[in-house]
Order: C-alpha cells, then structure tokens, then sequence
C-alpha cells in the first residue's frame, strides 16, 4: 500500500490556532501533511478549513485585516512563521488555487509566464519552455497552444481552473494548496481536475479542502477531519490515510460526517 | 369561497382618483425634466447663435489672434494657449499626487486610522470654495513657496522669479481643487478590481508593489483616465483659483520660453491668459461692456466647446474599456 511508504512530512503543524482580531477560528491543531501525497481537508462549512489552508503559505495576511497565529507550522521543518522567512519564497514554494478560477485579465502566456517573471525570468525562449511544461501539466497543453496569445477570460470555467492550476505549477512549487477547486465547475471539469491531481502526485505534495466526501475518496492519501462545536471553534477531530478514515473512523463525530448524519 | 372573485378590469376605464393622481404626478414629473433639458438647449443655443458669428468670423481668426485695442478688438488665441497650458501642467500635478493617494489609501492603509485621516482631510478639502483655494494658492505657493524658493535661489524681492503670481502656481492651486476629485475617482477604479486578483498575484509570490503595479493598476487604470478627465474639466472652468495666483489681465507674450534657445516650452515662472479669467474680464473691466459682448459669447463658446470635448472625451473612453471588458 502507498501509505506504507515512510514520507517525511512536507508540512506539519503544531498546536495551530488562528485569530481573526479577537476571535479565534481555528484552536490546537496538530496535523501532518505528508511529501508527496495528496491529503484532504474534510468537514462542515465553517469548521475553518480555509482558514487552515490559507496560514499555510500567510495568504491570510494579505487581506488587510488583523489576523494572527499561534503554534507552528513547518515547511520541510522550517518554521514559515519564523522572524526571517521571506513570504514571497514562501509563496513561490507554496502555490494556491482558489475557490473560484481567478485568471489575470491577460494573455493565457502572460498568466503562466506571471510568475516566472516575478522572479526575474525573461527571454521569450525560456518563457516559451516554462508555459508549454506547465500547460502540459495541467493537461491543457492541447487544448489551448493555438490561443496562447489570446485573453484567459475567454477560456471556460474548467479550463481557467486549470490555467489557474498551470499558473502555480509554473512558478515550481513544493505544495499545492486548493480550496475547494471544483465546487464552481460542472462533473465533467470537476473529473479533469481529479485526474490532474493524481498526476499532480508524482512530483508535489497537495493539500486539497473538499466539501465532497467522495472527491476526498477518490484523490486522497490522507485526510484530517475538522469540526466545530457550539463554540464556533474548528478543531481537527480526526487524522490518518484516507482509506482508515473513511472504513472504521475511530470518533462518533467522524463517523457521523462520513455516513452523512451530519452537516 | 362564499362569493365570487371581485373583477378587476386591467383596461383604464375607470378614472378613479388613483390613476388621475398617478397620470397628474408623471406628468409633472416628466414635465420638470423636459423643462430642465429645455432649459440648457435654450441657454446653448443662445450662446451658439451670440458666439458663433464672431468666433467663425474671417476664418476663424478669434481663435489664434491675440486681443487689440485694449479688449475691444481680436481674439482669445493667448487665452486658449493659456488654458491648455494651464491644465497640461496641473494634470501634471494632480495625477500623480492623486493617484498616489489612492493607491497608498486603499492598497496599504486599508482600514488604519491614517487612511481615515487622510480621507477625512480630502473630503474636507472637496467641500472649500474655490475662491478659498485661490487666496491659499496666494498665500502658500506664492508668498511662502515662491518667496521662499528665490530667497534660497538669491533672487530679490523686488526682482522674483517664482515669488510671484505664476502659472506654475495657478496650475498648483487648480491641483489642489481637482485632487479630492482624483482621489475619490482614483480609490473606486481601484476598489472595483477583485480581491481575488490581488491574492492569485500574492500566491504566486509578487509582493505587493508587484501585484499594484502589475495587476491592480492595469486593471484600473481605464476607470483612472475617466475620473481625471472628468475632474480636469472641471478645473478647466474655474476661475477662483487662478484670480490671484498667475492669470493675467491682457498679456501679448504667451507663457514660453525658448529651451536651447529654439525648442519652445511653457515657462512655469509667467503669467498667463486664461479662456474663464478673460471672459469674466471682458464682462466686468473692459471700457464698453456692450461692445465686448459679442465676443463674450464667442470666448464663452470656445471654454465650452473645450470642457465639453474633454467631457465628452471621458464618456468614449469609458465606453470603450467597458465593451472591451465584456467577456
Ligand atoms: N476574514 C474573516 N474575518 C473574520 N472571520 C472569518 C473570516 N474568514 C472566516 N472567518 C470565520 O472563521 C470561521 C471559519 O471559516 P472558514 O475557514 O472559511 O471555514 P470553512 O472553509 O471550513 O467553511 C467561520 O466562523 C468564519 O465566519
Ligand atoms: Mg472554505
């Protein structure tokens, strides 16, 4: 079995809470995101799964604001909230894909070539090598290299996902994060999108939030399920390959989220 | 269900005192508008029919000769000189300072106190009078700026070079007046671009100046363009703020200065004519008032031809990016 395979962790976290001003979202959480694998974020709406994903490459930061973390988190174990760690390199080793496809009103090249650009690639040649490997990843190389000089916004939905996807992919990252990346898409998009993570697998850690259990099911290797109380808290209940979780879940919680008696 | 359905006829028969009232108050609704629209067709059109003759006269040499015979006679070339001067040089100003602010307010002060001081400041500033901005340009830019600059530079009071009324302080102090305007126009082209945008930069890794210059501002940059127009063309009309600070009376030099001794450049230390000054002039100081009038009308035209282009100008642009922003 896959799992069986010793992975050093590529992210883990210890005794995370999040604050948003004053109110803390998230409390205590110890999670393990192993190397190379693709591990699932699972639980009801407002559990703080995105809150989750998000302190792990400090988007939250960027909201403008005041936002705050206890704990650690580690990347490869170093400390990403550590005094010295620049969040651009951060970023750029963590990718994102959001909720909703947010393709730059541009070129598709320039959208994959953004990146790459921010950190100093030039020379059409170069850029040419960087947005095909990346396309192909994605496995959008075929649909889109005639109209690569074309605007992002005329791709569809799925497809801008999955530009979204290549975008991040371009920049080399170590771990992807996605925040529900097929809830605006249609089954078909959606069943792309999973087989791309699978692919994905091979070279990068992903750590993907779905509100669909069988999503979760059908791409995970691990998965970490949150929950909250009346106190408005997430907390993680439940961690462990994917398979365990869903065939014998060892709390009452887990097992009523799986078998559908809740949320 | 004792009785049957009261029928309620959809035609209008009936001249109940509802409809009445209802047609009564459409009526005058639509009668105050088209009584506004008639209004400004009236007021151009006389200004069309007083202005054109004279403007057009002997090939429309209105527009470029200079005025003769104290004001009786000639044109408003050196006015329109100066009102296209004074406007490119005050867009100069009020553009980057504008959009600057903005871009700061928005895009790093966020919710912070200092961008509700800044913008409580610049919501104050959009309230003052014009005729308050002109006597702070006369105060500021020319008694202490100006003053100030030719005691560091060694020019004497009683010889200046900038501590006197100018046209680099009458577009200074028109800035001043169209900033609020900027600012506002600047911060809600900016707002409009999605957060979304902005954090799929910051994924990737650009930090913030990068994703600014890169995503927000281009994205903005249409909405940017039609505000500052729109706030140009206001500032294209008022006289208040030029009063003291640089618009001349009659002047037969245009402000230039020849750099290299050929290339000739709008000198920022001169004064100027300006297209709204000289109409309110030749209506108030000019020996005959009668005799000036048909060429009160014909400058009139002229400054709203100007402010309507730039207006107009406004309008094509913002249509256009809004088609081109259709999907
Ligand atoms: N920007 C924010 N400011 C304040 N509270 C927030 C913000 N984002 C999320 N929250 C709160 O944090 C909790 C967790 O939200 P979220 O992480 O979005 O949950 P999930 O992704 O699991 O649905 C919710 O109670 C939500 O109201
Ligand atoms: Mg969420």
């Amino acid at each position: 079995m896959r799992t069986e395979q010793k992975n050093r962790n590529a992210v883990n976290t210890q005794k995370v809470s999040f604050f948003y001003g004053p109110k803390r979202a998230i409390e205590d959480i110890s999670a393990e995101m192993p190397e190379r694998q693709v591990t699932a974020i699972i639980g009801p709406s407002g559990c703080g799964k995105s809150t989750f994903l998000k302190a792990l490459n400090r988007i939250s930061e960027t909201s403008g604001s005041s936002v705050r973390v206890e704990g650690k988190i580690f990347l490869f174990g170093e400390d990403i909230y550590a005094k010295d760690v620049d969040v651009t390199i951060l970023r750029k080793r963590v990718g994102m894909v959001f909720q909703r496809p947010n393709p730059f009103p541009m070129t598709i090249f320039d959208n994959i070539a953004y990146g790459p650009r921010l950190f100093g690639a030039k020379g059409k040649a170069d850029l040419e090598v960087i947005v095909e490997r990346a396309l192909r990843q994605s496995a959008l190389w075929d649909e889109v290299k005639d109209r690569l000089r074309s605007s992002a916004l005329g791709l569809s939905g799925g497809q801008q996902q999955r530009m979204c996807i290549a975008r991040s992919l371009a920049v080399e990252p170590e771990v992807l994060l996605m925040d529900e990346p097929c809830s605006a898409l249609d089954p078909i998009a959606t069943l792309k999108i999973e087989e791309l993570i699978l692919e994905l697998r091979k070279n990068l850690t992903v750590i993907i939030v779905t509100h669909n259990l069988q999503q979760a099911g059908r791409v995970s290797d691990y998965t970490l399920f949150f929950t909250t109380d009346e106190s408005r808290i997430g907390n993680l209940v439940e961690s462990g390959p994917t398979r365990e979780i869903f065939s014998s879940p060892k709390d009452k919680r887990t097992e009523d989220y799986i078998t559908g008696r809740f949320g | 269900m004792s009785e049957a359905v009261k029928y309620v006829p959809i035609s209008k028969e009936d001249l109940s005192y509802k409809s009445v009232r209802e047609t009564f108050l459409e009526g005058l609704l639509s009668g105050l508008s088209w009584l506004l629209v008639a209004f400004i067709v009236a007021f151009l059109g006389i200004i069309v029919v007083r202005g054109f003759p004279t403007v057009s006269a002997n090939g429309f040499e209105f527009l470029y000769t200079s005025p003769a015979k104290g004001l009786d006679e000639g044109g408003v070339g050196p006015a329109i000189f100066g009102t296209v001067a004074l406007v490119l040089l005050m867009t100069l100003f009020a553009l980057p300072i504008g959009v600057l602010t903005s871009v700061y307010l928005v895009e790093y002060a966020g919710g912070r106190q200092s961008s509700r001081i800044i913008r409580a400041a610049v919501n104050n500033l959009a309230g003052v009078p014009s005729i308050v901005f002109g006597l702070f340009g006369v105060a500021f830019f020319v008694l202490f700026l100006g003053r100030g600059l030719d005691g560091l530079l060694g020019y004497s009071t009683s010889d200046p070079l900038f501590g006197k009324p100018a046209i680099l302080w009458a577009a200074a102090t028109m800035a001043l007046l169209v900033l609020p305007i900027v600012i506002v126009n600047t911060e809600e082209a900016l707002l409009a671009v999605p957060v979304s945008l902005r954090q799929g930069s910051q994924a990737l890794g650009g930090t913030q100046w990068q994703t600014i210059s890169r995503v927000v501002l281009p994205q903005a940059v249409p909405g940017i363009l039609t505000g500052s127009i729109l706030s140009i063309s206001r500032g294209a009309g008022e006289v208040a703020p030029i009063l003291f600070t640089g618009a001349a009376f009659l002047l037969q030099d245009l402000p230039t200065t020849q750099v290299f001794g050929v290339v000739p450049f709008i000198d920022p230390t001169k004064q100027f004519m300006e297209l709204g000054y000289h109409i309110f002039i030749l209506a108030t100081q000019s020996s005959d008032v009668e005799k000036t009038r048909p060429a009160q009308y014909a400058a009139t035209l002229v400054l709203l031809v100007i402010t309507f282009s730039l207006n107009f100008a406004a309008i094509i642009l913002r249509a256009q990016f809004r088609k081109r922003a259709i999907r």
